[in-house]
C-alpha cells in the first residue's frame, strides 16, 4: 500500500511543480494564456450538449477541465494556490459540490480574483442560489417559478407555457456585449432573479420585457408574483472590487447548442431570425467575464516640473509640473492603447485642488500640466476612472508641496 | 608679590586664594552633583528618551545630524498632521537640537563615537550643571560669592528642575533654564558693571534663548519690567541704560532670526512692554541729560517742554499699539500666554490647552513637592534682598514675585520659579549662616580681636568689579545685624527670640548661634533627603516603560508602548498612516516611523477635532473619516487590565469636547448619564457605541470572564459586540496599546440573506445552512 501512495504524492508534487508557472494569481497581464477553467457539470452529457460553447472556449486557448460536480476530486486550491482562473459552475441541482469545495470556497476564489459563470436553473438548488446571493444576486424564492412572458415568448412550432422567451433588451454597452450589435434576440427558459437597486457592482445585462413576471408555469397564478416586468434581470454580472467578474445567468440553457442553432421569432414581431443571438451574446459575455475585454492598466504614472524630466520629491508652490500616465487595454493577445476623452487627474489633498481632464496622444499616453495650487501639504495625484464595463482605475501617488524658505530665496 | 610687609594683608590675600580655590572645588561638586543626580532614570530603568515632546525633539535632532542645518530649516516633514504636512524648520524652537547636534559633532570630532540617543539623553544633565553654575554667577551678583555657592547648590538638586531634565527628558526646558538664568546673569552683570561687552553677552544670551523656548517672553517682559521699577524708585542710571537698550535692539534682531518667532518678535503683544519702556528710557535719558546741562532755572522750562511733547509722543504712541493690538484676532495674545494674565481663560475657550495637564494650575502640594523647604526660606531671602535693596537685589525681588504668580496659573512655569526660589533660598541660608557664624567665631575669640576684620566668610569679592561691590558690601555689612535678626525672625523661631535683645551689636549668644546652625544644617539635610527621594522615585520613570513592584517585592516592567511600535515599524507599510489621539503622535513618528494624523504639537485644531469626532463616533462614521484620511491603522492605549490610569477613556471626554467644538453633532450630554461620566451598564448608548469604547474593550470581556476595568473600577457595559469596519491586530502583552485595521470595503455586495422558509425543503440543505453562518463574510 505504501508504494502507490507514495507514487500518488510524487505525481501530486510533480503536478504542483509543472502547475506553478501556470498558477496565476486572478487575471495576471503578464500570463495571460494557457488560463485553465474548472467546469463543474450536473452530468457529463452537458459537455456535448454545450459543446459549441466550450469549443468557443478553447478556441479562445482556454484549457477546459469537465468535472462532475460530486466528483470527490474537486480541488481549486493546492497549498494556498488556486490550480484554476475560472471557474464554471453548470450544475443547478447540485446540493453539494465533491471534494474539498463548497460555497467558502467558492467565494473565496472569486475574492481572490477569479471569474465565475453561474448558471441556475429552474430547479436551481439552495447551493447555487445562495452563491448568487453572496454576490448580490437574488433568484426568485419560490423554487418552482419561472419567467413566463405571454407578450415576448418565442414563437414555436407547439404553443406552450410561453416560458421560452425571447429577450432583446441588453444592457447599453459595447464593452461587456462588444461592438458587434446583436441583431436577434436571446432565448431564454429558466428563473428569473433580482437585483439590489443600491448595489453599485451588479449589472442587468439581459432583462426580461415589461409584460413578463415569475411563477409557476404550471399551477395557476393564486397570489400576485413576486418578481414582475423589468425588475427581472434573465443575466447579471457582477464586478468585484478586486475586478473578479461573475456572470449569472437564470438558465443554463441558454449556453446550450440548442438554443445556440435554434431560429427565432419574437412573438408579435415580423422579424424572424435564422439563428438565435444567444451565441453571439454568450461569447462576447464569455470574453468580458475572462477579461479579454473591459480590462484596463495604468502605467508609469509620471510627474515633473515643466522643463525637467526628474520626478522630484517636493514642490515649491506656484511650479509649474506635468503630469501623465499611460493607460492601456487587454485585447486578449497583446495590451493596446486605451482611447478616451474622459480620463481626468485630481491634486488631491483632503479635497481636489486641481481637476483636469488629461489629454491623449491616442496611444495610450495621457498628460496634463497645471500650475501647483498656493497651499502647502502632502498632495495626491488621483485618478479615480470608473466607466461602465472597464475595470476601475485608482491610483494615486504622494508628493509634498512646500513653500519657498530660508536659504531656498531662487527657488 | 613683593616682601612680606604687611602681614595681615598677605594672610587676607592667602585666604582670599583658599576661598576661591575652594569655591572652584565646590562649584565642581556641585556640577557633579547636578549631573548625577539626574541619573537615577538611566540606572534605575534605561538610557532612553522619555515621555512625548522629547521623542520629537529626539528625531528631529537626527534629522539635524543626518541631513544637516540647511535642509534642517527647510524640513518639511510629512509623517505628521497628514495631510496637512508640518514645517518643522519654522516651527520648532531650535535650541535644544542644535545644541545637541553640536555636542554631538564635537565628541565626534574628539573620536568619541556615541550615538545620537546618547547625546540626547545627557544632554539635559549637562545642562542642569550649567545652570547650577549660573545661578552662582547670578546670585554672586546680587548678594556675594557665599549666596551664590549656595544657590548653587539647591538648583542643583531642586526637584522641580530635576522633574524636567532627568536624563532622558530632551525638552527644551532643558537648556532652556539655563539660557534663562545666564541671561538674567548677564544682565545684573551689565547693570552692576555697565560694560558694553556684557551687554552684548547679553543679548547674545537672550538669542539663545529665544531658539531654545517659548518662555523667553519672559525674559522680555521681566527686564522692563526691572528697567521700569528702577526708573520709577529714582535708580536710573547710565548702567542701566546700557543693561537695557542693547538688549532690546540686538535682543530683537536676534530674536528675529530665528524663524519660529520672526516677525512675532516686533508685532504681538507680549514683546509691546519691552519697546514701550524702551522708549520710556530714552526719555527718562534725555532728561538726566538736559537736566545735568541746564540750570535748574532753565530745566523747569525744559520740563514743562518735554513733558508736553513727551505727551503728545506717548498718546500716539499708545494709539499705535491699541490700534496694533486690536487688530490682530486674539488681540495680539497667544492663547498660552492669554491664559497666564487670566487663568480661566483657556479652560473657558480653548479645551486643547486645558485638556494639557501641565496647563492645569498646581494644587499647594505640588509647591511642596517641588520646592520643598525653599517654600519657607524664599520669604527670609526676599527680606535679605531689600537688607541693601541694590539694583541687582530688587530684580532677585521682583523675579521671585513674578515667577510665583506665573506659576500659579500654570503647573508647568514652576519650573521657572525654581531658580528664583533657589536664588532667595540661597541668599537667606547664605546670611543666616554669615550672620551666625560670624557670632560663634566672635564670641569664641572673645573681645580681644577688632571685629572689623571680618572681611571674610561671607562677602568674598573679585577684585575686579571694585567699586560697585565696595559700596555694597559696606551696606551689608551696616545693616547685617537687623537683617539677621528679621532672617531669624523667618526661620528658626528659638534663635530669633533670644536675638531680640541685640540692637546694635554683631553678635548673637553663641548657644543660640550653635542651635541655629545646626537647625540650619538640619534642614538642609531634609531638603537633601527630599530631593534625592524626588529624583529617585518620583521623577525618574520615562513613562514610555513603566514598572510596577508586586506584593512580593518583585519588579514588573510594563513595555507595551516600544512593543506596539516595534510591532507598527515591522508590520506596516512604510507609507501607512496610523490615526490615535494627539499625545502618541510624536512618538508613533518617532519609534514606528509612520505617519500620523494628529501629534502633540497641537497647532491644527480643526484636524485634532477630526480625530476627536472619529473617536466619539460610531463605527461607520469614523471609519469614512479615517477612511477620508487615508487612515490605514488606529492605535489606542486602553489602561483597564493593568490599571494604567491615562489611557484614552480617561482621555475621551477630551476627545468629544475638542470635536464638539468643531462638529456641533458630537455633543458632550450625549456622553454623560446625569453629568456623570461612566463606561459600565449605565452608559449612554452614545458612549457605548462609540469607536473609542469599542475599541478599548473589544473582547475585553475575554480576560477575566466579566470585564472589569481597572481604572474605571467598574464591568464595563457593553461586554459581547463585534466589529464590522475595524478588525484587531495587535494587542500589547499588557493590552496597553490595541491596534486596529481598517477593513477594506467588502469585495462583494450581498444580496438579502436567505429565509428559512426556503430551507424548509430540505433538511440536509439546512444543516449546511446551520454551519455556513460561520463564514467570514457575516
Amino acid at each position: 500500500m505504501a508504494a502507490p501512495k507514495s507514487v500518488a504524492v510524487f505525481f501530486a508534487v510533480l503536478n504542483l511543480i509543472s502547475l506553478l508557472p501556470f498558477i496565476a494569481f486572478s487575471f495576471s497581464p503578464d500570463q495571460p494564456t494557457d488560463r485553465k477553467i474548472l467546469v463543474l457539470l450536473d452530468d457529463l452529457s452537458l459537455k456535448s450538449s454545450h459543446s459549441i460553447f466550450f469549443n468557443t472556449l478553447q478556441s479562445r486557448g482556454f484549457d477546459l477541465d469537465f468535472k462532475l460536480a460530486d466528483d470527490p476530486s474537486i480541488a481549486v486550491k493546492r497549498y494556498g494556490q488556486y490550480l484554476y482562473d475560472g471557474l464554471v459552475l453548470f450544475s443547478p441541482s447540485a446540493d453539494r459540490f465533491g471534494g474539498s469545495l463548497n460555497i467558502e470556497g467558492v467565494l473565496d476564489f472569486v475574492d481572490s480574483g477569479h471569474d465565475l459563470i453561474l448558471a441556475g436553473d429552474s430547479n436551481a438548488s439552495d447551493l447555487i442560489r445562495n452563491i448568487a446571493a453572496e454576490c448580490g444576486v437574488e433568484f426568485d424564492e419560490d423554487t418552482s417559478a419561472m419567467v413566463i412572458d405571454h407578450a415576448g415568448y418565442a414563437v414555436s412550432e407547439t404553443e406552450g407555457d410561453h416560458t421560452l422567451i425571447a429577450s432583446d433588451e441588453f444592457i447599453q454597452s459595447d464593452v461587456i456585449l462588444g461592438s458587434k450589435k446583436l441583431e436577434a434576440p436571446v432565448l431564454f427558459k429558466g428563473i428569473g432573479h433580482s437585483l439590489n437597486p443600491e448595489n453599485s457592482l451588479v449589472l442587468k445585462v439581459l432583462s426580461a420585457s415589461s409584460s413578463a413576471y415569475s411563477a409557476n408555469p404550471t399551477s395557476k397564478l393564486s397570489n400576485p408574483p413576486s418578481l414582475t416586468g423589468t425588475s427581472i434581470s434573465l443575466v447579471s454580472v457582477v464586478q468585484a472590487r478586486n475586478n473578479a467578474r461573475i456572470m449569472i445567468s437564470g438558465s443554463l440553457g441558454l449556453f446550450s447548442n440548442r438554443l445556440f442553432r435554434s431560429g427565432v421569432q419574437k412573438i408579435g414581431s415580423l422579424n424572424k431570425y435564422e439563428k438565435s443571438g444567444n451565441e453571439q451574446f454568450v461569447t462576447e459575455l464569455s470574453k468580458w467575464i475572462f477579461h479579454e475585454r473591459g480590462h484596463l492598466k495604468a502605467v508609469h504614472l509620471k510627474h515633473n516640473k515643466i522643463g525637467e524630466t526628474e520626478e522630484p520629491s517636493i514642490y515649491r508652490i506656484n511650479d509649474d509640473l506635468e503630469f501623465s500616465v499611460e493607460i492601456f487595454e487587454w485585447s486578449g493577445t497583446s495590451w493596446v492603447p486605451y482611447v478616451a476623452n474622459d480620463v481626468q487627474v485630481q491634486f488631491y489633498m483632503m479635497s481636489p485642488y486641481v481637476l483636469k481632464t488629461l489629454s491623449t496622444n491616442q496611444k495610450g499616453l495621457y498628460h496634463t500640466s497645471f500650475k501647483v495650487p498656493d497651499v502647502y501639504g502632502v498632495f495626491q495625484f488621483k485618478i479615480e476612472y470608473q466607466r461602465l464595463g472597464y475595470t476601475t482605475l485608482s491610483l494615486s501617488k504622494q508628493v509634498n508641496i512646500h513653500s519657498c524658505v530660508s536659504f531656498h530665496k531662487f527657488c | 608679590m613683593a616682601a612680606p610687609e604687611n602681614p595681615q594683608q598677605q594672610a587676607a590675600t592667602i585666604r582670599h586664594a583658599f576661598g576661591n580655590v575652594l569655591s572652584f572645588l565646590i562649584l565642581l561638586l556641585i556640577g557633579v552633583l547636578a549631573f548625577s543626580i539626574r541619573l537615577f532614570s538611566v540606572i534605575k530603568y534605561e538610557s532612553v528618551i522619555h515621555e512625548f515632546d522629547p521623542y520629537f525633539n529626539y528625531r528631529v535632532t537626527q534629522f539635524l545630524i543626518k541631513s544637516g542645518v540647511y535642509d534642517f530649516w527647510n524640513w518639511f516633514d510629512d509623517r505628521t498632521w497628514y495631510p496637512l504636512g508640518r514645517v518643522i524648520g519654522g516651527t520648532v524652537y531650535p535650541g535644544l537640537t542644535l545644541t545637541a547636534g553640536t555636542l554631538w559633532r564635537i565628541f565626534n570630532a574628539l573620536n568619541i563615537p556615541l550615538t545620537v540617543e546618547t547625546v540626547c539623553v545627557f544632554t539635559a544633565p549637562i545642562f542642569s550643571a550649567f545652570a547650577a553654575w549660573a545661578t552662582y554667577l547670578l546670585t554672586k551678583e546680587v548678594k556675594g560669592v557665599g549666596a551664590g555657592l549656595t544657590a548653587a547648590a539647591l538648583l542643583a538638586m531642586v526637584p522641580s528642575y530635576i522633574s524636567r531634565s532627568v536624563a532622558g527628558s530632551y525638552d527644551n526646558e532643558a537648556v532652556a533654564i539655563f539660557a534663562l538664568i545666564i541671561t538674567f546673569y548677564l544682565y545684573i552683570k551689565t547693570l552692576n558693571t555697565g560694560s558694553l561687552f556684557y551687554a552684548t553677552l547679553n543679548a547674545i544670551a537672550y538669542f539663545y534663548m529665544v531658539c531654545s523656548w517659548g518662555g523667553y517672553t519672559f525674559i522680555i517682559n521681566l527686564i522692563p519690567m526691572h528697567v521700569l521699577l528702577c526708573i520709577v524708585t529714582g535708580r536710573y542710571s547710565s548702567r542701566l541704560y546700557i543693561a537695557y537698550a542693547p538688549l532690546v535692539v540686538l535682543g530683537t534682531l536676534l530674536a528675529a532670526l530665528v524663524p519660529v518667532v520672526g516677525f512675532n518678535a516686533v508685532m504681538t503683544s507680549e514683546h509691546f512692554a519691552s519697546f514701550l519702556v524702551f522708549i520710556i528710557i530714552h526719555v527718562v535719558a534725555l532728561v538726566y541729560y538736559i537736566k545735568g546741562i541746564l540750570t535748574p532755572k532753565m530745566f523747569r522750562v525744559a520740563v514743562t517742554l518735554v513733558v508736553s511733547v513727551g505727551l503728545i509722543v506717548g498718546f500716539a504712541v499708545l494709539a499705535v499699539l491699541i490700534a496694533l493690538v486690536a487688530s490682530s484676532p486674539t488681540k495680539g495674545w497667544s492663547g498660552r500666554s492669554l491664559s497666564l494674565l487670566d487663568p480661566t481663560y483657556a479652560s473657558k475657550y480653548i479645551p486643547i490647552i486645558a485638556s494639557v495637564s501641565e496647563h492645569q494650575p498646581p494644587t499647594w502640594p505640588s509647591y511642596f513637592m517641588d520646592l520643598n523647604v525653599l517654600a519657607f526660606l524664599v520669604p527670609a531671602g526676599i527680606i535679605a534682598c531689600f537688607m541693601p535693596l541694590s539694583d541687582a537685589s530688587s530684580f532677585a525681588v521682583l523675579y521671585i514675585v513674578t515667577s510665583v504668580y506665573f506659576s500659579g496659573v500654570m503647573v508647568r512655569l514652576m519650573l521657572v520659579l525654581a531658580p528664583a526660589a533657589c536664588i532667595m533660598s540661597g541668599i537667606a541660608l547664605s546670611e543666616a549662616f554669615d550672620v551666625l557664624t560670624r557670632s560663634i567665631k566672635l564670641q569664641l575669640l572673645a573681645a580681644t580681636e577688632n571685629p572689623q576684620i571680618n572681611a571674610g566668610d561671607a562677602t568674598k569679592v573679585t577684585p575686579n568689579d571694585a567699586v560697585k561691590t565696595e559700596k555694597s558690601e559696606d551696606s551689608v555689612k551696616e545693616r547685617s545685624s537687623r537683617k539677621s535678626k528679621k532672617k531669624e525672625k523667618e526661620n528658626v523661631e528659638k534663635a530669633s527670640s533670644v536675638s531680640r535683645k541685640e540692637k546694635r551689636l554683631l553678635v548673637l549668644p553663641l548657644e543660640a548661634s550653635m542651635i541655629a546652625v545646626f537647625l540650619l544644617v538640619l534642614l538642609g539635610a531634609f531638603y537633601v533627603v527630599h530631593c534625592v527621594w524626588a529624583a529617585a522615585e518620583a521623577y525618574s520613570a520615562p513613562s514610555i516603560v513603566l514598572t510596577t513592584r508586586s506584593n512580593d517585592g518583585g519588579l514588573h516592567v510594563f513595555d507595551d508602548f516600544r512593543e506596539a511600535y516595534a510591532w507598527l515599524s515591522h508590520n506596516t507599510e512604510v507609507d501607512d498612516k496610523v490615526a490615535s489621539w494627539w499625545d502618541y503622535g510624536y512618538q508613533t513618528t518617532a519609534m514606528a516611523n509612520r505617519t500620523v494624523i494628529v501629534d502633540n504639537n497641537t497647532w491644527n485644531n480643526t484636524h485634532i477635532a477630526t480625530v476627536g469626532t472619529a473617536m466619539s463616533s460610531p463605527e461607520k462614521a469614523a471609519w469614512e473619516i479615517f477612511n477620508s484620511l487615508d487612515v490605514k491603522y488606529v492605535l489606542v492605549v486602553f489602561g483597564g487590565l493593568v490599571g494604567y490610569p491615562s489611557d484614552d477613556i480617561n482621555k475621551f471626554l477630551w476627545m468629544v469636547r475638542i470635536g464638539g467644538g468643531v462638529f456641533p453633532h458630537i455633543k458632550e450630554p450625549d456622553y454623560l448619564r446625569d453629568g456623570q461620566y461612566r463606561i459600565d451598564a449605565q452608559a449612554t448608548p452614545t458612549m457605548l457605541n462609540s469607536l473609542m469604547y469599542k475599541l478599548s474593550y473589544y473582547r475585553f470581556v475575554e480576560t477575566d470572564g466579566r470585564g472589569f476595568d481597572r481604572v474605571r473600577h467598574t464591568e464595563i457595559g457593553k461586554k459581547h459586540f463585534k466589529l464590522t469596519h475595524f478588525e484587531e491586530v495587535f494587542t500589547t502583552h499588557h493590552w496597553m496599546v490595541r491596534l486596529y485595521k481598517l477593513k477594506s470595503p467588502k469585495n462583494r455586495i450581498r444580496g438579502k440573506t436567505k429565509k428559512s422558509k426556503s430551507k424548509a425543503t430540505t433538511t440536509t440543505s439546512s444543516k449546511r445552512i446551520g454551519a455556513r453562518k460561520k463564514n467570514p463574510w457575516h
